[in-house]
């Protein structure tokens, strides 16, 4: 490849790698709210047992 | 729109434009494949001035009506901005260096003020989470987003006043320097970006409502 | 014209306040003859008019920076800010007033800069006084009603040089480059938008 492919090429990867940067973000925040919500259900379980 | 419907239109949309970009728009007789990062970066530096002004309607929206809402909407968009942006200075610094053999041009007036205005939005989140939640952050928040849509016209004049040949003007008061093919893959290409930032900009807000309402639910459990 | 006369009461407080205190006005006069020093051993000797001009405005930025930190510390030291806020006058005057008293410390600071950098490097011209003069005007402006923000904030003074720099970036392009109209159209558009929405920075809910 050529000098000039390749950082064309780069300046494309740049954009992708963000993107999928965005992937992991959202896959992190994803689990923190999946954390919650089970914790949720929980209390939510040990108030119909209880009442 | 619904959300999946969003993503699935910029998808098709980016697809479209990176094929079009490759595959159709002609190679530039001047710069030859390099030009082709053109189609990616000038539409995403527009979109993030998209991004910015649309930051600072919701502000001016959240000053209006005191919408609480409409303060975290500003400040997404504001973060989509700045992710734009810096996505913008990484793409132009590759340009640069591939077309005029340094990494970043202090010549070219157009990248500098990039750098302004990403400078600019990054005190922004400084100004945020220096502050405590409540009315009182909104409101400086929504006031700060204001003077940035402001500052970037007067920006954009103090480009062309110590313009420097450097940069391709390609749009002039003639209208776009481009052969037609070139002209329809640029607006295909901007097309994607925006649908792009609508989507991030749907999914953050998404986010952001289900954090709220998981905490509401907390405070109804607790 | 009660506005005219809130806004002059505000700035004479300021005014005397520093006439008792004498903190702010004399550390910038050092700070500036100092940066001019230190700019003067920066360059490569015979630089030429172009370079130090430069020298000059950004001395004269940071000047301005640090007086502006100063602006509102006596404000929240005494907690003075919720009695100003509760004052029966516009809140667009406290702004007002406050930068006035900015630019005038600003004011004094160059009078001294100025002549102490035709002496260092090279004289200064009518059309370099007249750029200054309306930088200064769009400097105080923007930077009180980013001070008042800057001291909500728990960064504090740290904060205000991140807010304030980047708006400062086309004044130092326009007096640079000694574009009078651009630094005018500036000061228009920006004390504008500053008087318009100060009144939400102060608002305390």
């Amino acid at each position: 490849m050529s000098p000039s492919e390749k950082y064309t090429a780069a300046a494309y990867l740049v954009v992708l790698v963000a993107v999928l940067l965005y992937v992991v973000v959202i896959a992190s925040k994803l689990q923190r709210l999946e954390r919650e919500v089970a914790q949720l259900v929980e209390l939510a379980k040990e108030r119909t047992a209880n009442g | 729109m619904k959300l999946p419907a969003l993503a699935a239109v910029s998808t098709g949309l980016l697809a479209l434009a990176g094929s079009l970009a490759f595959f159709y728009a002609p190679t530039d007789t001047d710069q030859g494949l390099s030009q082709r990062i053109f189609y990616f970066h000038v539409p995403l530096a527009l979109t993030s001035y998209a991004c910015f002004a649309w930051g600072a309607w919701k502000a001016l929206r959240y000053l209006r009506a005191r919408d609480e809402r409409a303060d975290i909407e500003s400040y997404v968009a504001i973060h989509q901005g700045v992710i734009f942006g810096s996505l913008t200075l990484l793409t132009g610094s590759i340009w640069a260096r591939v077309s005029w053999g340094h990494w970043w041009a202090w010549g070219d007036d157009q990248l500098v003020l990039f750098l302004v205005l990403f400078l600019f939005y990054c005190a922004y989140f400084m100004l945020r989470y220096s502050l405590d939640a409540g009315p009182a952050r909104a409101n400086m928040c929504a006031v700060y987003a204001l003077f940035g849509v402001v500052l970037i016209p007067v920006s954009f004049l103090a480009i062309r006043l110590s313009r420097s040949l450097i940069h391709p003007t390609v749009f002039t008061s003639h209208g776009p320097q481009m052969s037609g093919a070139q002209f329809f893959t640029f607006c295909v290409c901007l097309a994607a970006m925006l649908v792009l930032f609508a989507t991030l900009y749907a999914v953050e807000l998404a986010g952001k409502r289900l954090d709220a309402s998981l905490r509401e639910l907390r405070e109804l459990l607790a | 014209m009660s506005y005219l006369d809130d806004v002059a009461a505000l700035a004479r407080k300021d005014l005397l306040l520093e006439l008792r205190a004498k903190e702010t006005l004399p550390s910038m006069l050092l700070f500036v003859v100092a940066a001019l020093a230190i700019f003067h051993f920066a360059l490569p000797r015979g630089t030429g008019q172009d370079a130090a001009i430069g020298l000059l405005w950004v001395s004269l930025v940071f000047t301005a920076l640090l007086g502006l930190t100063r602006a509102f510390v006596a404000e929240r030291e005494q907690g003075m800010f919720d009695a100003l806020i509760l004052a029966p006058c516009d809140r667009s005057a406290i702004w007002l007033g406050k930068s006035i008293a900015v630019f005038v410390f600003l004011v004094c600071a160059e009078i001294v800069a100025l002549p102490a950098f035709g002496a260092f490097f090279s004289a200064v011209d009518g059309r370099t006084v007249a750029a200054v003069a309306l930088a200064d005007v769009g400097i105080c402006t923007v930077g009180t009603l980013f001070g008042a923000m800057a001291v909500a904030g728990r960064a504090r003074e740290l904060l205000l040089p991140l807010l304030f720099l980047p708006m400062a970036i086309p004044i130092v392009v326009g007096g640079v480059g000694g574009y009078l109209w651009f630094l005018a159209l500036y000061d228009a558009i920006f004390v504008l938008l500053a008087w318009a929405s100060f009144e939400y920075v102060v608002a305390e809910v």
